[in-house]
């Protein structure tokens, strides 16, 4: 342990370096024990708990919270909450299926731009990646409003009643979630596409492949680095996504975010809602694992 | 440069417009002259006069302001002193996985899970001291908590970029460990803990769900006062700061981008 040794051309010992390090590391590694690996502990614990009349915590070991989680109740079993988990799941599905798809010809064609102009249509992209998510959210009211076209063809049709808007309905949350990370989606896949070889595609393409195969044999293999990062940062917070849901869902298509926030808010039931935090924490290691036995290199955008 | 196939160039052209319309939609209504409703009424900039002579948006403005320079000035501190231990320190293969865990865990899950978490650790905190009533304090601390993450990925993929030979050199040449530290290692790192910075300033300006589950009524931000204001209905004056708040974004966007390319 005290043999001298050379670091960064340092005579010194491991010891001595030991120490050093670990003021470094300190004042950090302290915060984040403090404020992010015991607060999640905690919740842990609290899951466990039950609520007091007023909604004050009572340390009486349960596992009450995860069986209502469950839909297990003194009435007997509903679906009501299994449904919500499964709803976001699916959500964050198709939010990314659609951010992909969308994504794909987006990032070919910024590629395709001169020089000149791609660093304008790439700032196109990356304006709405950093707008305030309340703001984006709350605009899709406009365009849904009732005067505007969208909503009179919608009640010409008879999908809705005249003069009422096309929110908050499932449809508005689908739109809210994809153009909310659809960026999510475009920007690593740009970085993937712009350092795409096309001589492969070309040769794809001389060897008569089909479109189909020229894609998925030649240009989806070299793209997943991007798309990979952009699934991840997609899927895993659209599943906890609660702004979109509560503004353009309301009480007819909630999902677990809404859940979670109504537990610690109006309901205060933190215990529940602890539950329900650790239901998506599985979710997202689940997805996590998923991803990384998929794609074994990642690169950080 | 090679050309697109015009369905590409035809969906593009969708997909940008799919993101701006909502936004194209807030600003064209902020200048319009009516109270209620979605009709043209005519151009009248009153609604963004009416802002500056608003209290609560004023005060939900520096808010703002005061969270995010406080959080981030702490945040970029604790993340960069905490990158380069991780990285110029010869730690063995598992304790540099379990720093790397750690430190990932806020980037990665989904930003409810941590508030939950820091409602109840704040809940339990009170108990031992009044400080902890939700506030600005407790935000304060939230933003800090992801932002060191952030701070700390981005000046470390600088350190790796870098390299060590500098370094190296320098001991070569006799130079003492706070010498390194404060004329090599930080100067040279100095574009990384900018980014970091900018990055995490960003983060925090923007945060809705964190300030959210920590805010107490006199510690409202400028996200917050949007978010109560359009559940009980949209007026032109909250599209007016929507639009401020959107063209501030488009130009710490383009400084960013002109700090980082040069």
């Amino acid at each position: 342990m005290n043999k001298l040794l050379v670091w960064y051309g340092e005579l010194t010992t491991r010891q001595n370096l030991t120490k050093r390090g670990l003021v470094f590391l300190g004042a950090g590694m302290l915060w984040l024990m403090v404020f992010l690996v015991l607060p999640g502990l905690v919740l842990i614990v609290v899951s466990f708990a039950t609520r007091g009349t007023y909604g004050q915590l009572e340390w009486n070991f349960t596992i009450e919270n995860y069986q209502r989680l469950a839909g297990f109740s003194l009435f007997g079993w509903t679906a009501d909450y299994i449904i919500i988990v499964l709803r976001s799941v699916w959500v964050a599905f198709v939010t990314t299926a659609i951010s992909v798809i969308l994504s794909y010809p987006l990032a070919f064609f910024i590629c395709a731009r001169p020089e000149r102009t791609r660093y304008l249509w790439l700032t196109l992209v990356i304006i709405p990646f950093w707008t305030n998510m309340v703001i984006r959210t709350y605009a899709w009211f406009l365009i849904l409003a009732p005067e505007m076209p969208f909503a009179k063809l919608a009640s010409y049709i008879g999908l809705i009643p005249a003069g009422s808007p096309l929110y908050p309905n499932a449809f508005a949350v689908y739109l809210g979630m994809v153009s909310m990370f659809l960026p999510f989606v475009a920007l690593p896949l740009y970085s993937s596409v712009e350092r795409l070889d096309w001589s492969l595609v070309e040769a794809a393409q001389d060897l008569y492949a089909s479109k189909v195969r020229v894609f998925t044999q030649a240009i989806l293999p070299q793209t997943l680095p991007g798309l990979s990062v952009g699934v991840i940062l997609t899927f895993v917070p659209a599943m906890g996504m609660f702004v979109v849901p509560d503004l353009l869902g309301g009480a007819k298509y909630m999902l677990v975010g809404n859940l979670i926030q109504q537990q610690f808010g109006s309901s205060r039931d933190w215990p529940f809602g602890a539950a329900i935090s650790m239901g998506l924490m599985v979710l997202t290691m689940i997805s996590l694992q998923l991803y990384r036995r998929r794609s074994k290199d990642i690169e950080y955008i | 440069m090679r050309r697109s196939h015009p369905l590409i160039t035809a969906t593009a052209m969708f997909t940008v417009g799919f993101l701006y319309l909502p936004l194209v939609a807030v600003a064209v209504f902020s200048v319009n002259a009516t109270r209620y409703g979605l009709v043209w009424r005519g151009f009248t900039l009153d609604w963004y006069i009416k802002l500056i002579h608003n209290e609560f948006i004023l005060e939900a403005a520096a808010n703002t302001l005061v969270l995010a320079v406080v959080s981030t000035v702490i945040a970029t501190i604790l993340g960069t002193v905490l990158a380069i231990g991780m990285d110029r320190f010869p730690w063995n293969r598992k304790t540099n996985t379990v720093l790397d865990l750690v430190l990932h865990i806020p980037v990665v899950i989904p930003d409810i899970i941590l508030a939950a978490a820091l409602v109840v650790a704040f809940g339990l905190l009170r108990l031992a001291s009044s400080q902890f009533e939700p506030g600005l304090l407790n935000m304060i601390i939230g933003h800090i908590t992801f932002q060191i993450s952030f701070v700390a990925l981005v000046v470390r993929s600088r350190l790796v970029s870098i390299g060590r030979d500098v370094e190296e050199a320098a001991r070569d040449l006799f130079a003492g460990t706070s010498y390194l530290l404060w004329r090599i290692t930080l100067p040279l790192l100095l574009p990384g803990i900018v980014a970091g910075a900018m990055l995490a300033f960003t983060l925090s300006l923007d945060d809705f769900v964190i300030s959210f589950f920590t805010a107490g009524p006199e510690s409202v931000t400028l996200p917050l006062y949007i978010f109560a204001a359009v559940r009980r209905g949209v007026t032109p004056q909250i599209h007016a700061l929507s639009t401020l708040v959107v063209l501030i974004t488009v130009v710490m966007i383009i400084g960013m981008e002109r700090l980082t390319r040069k």
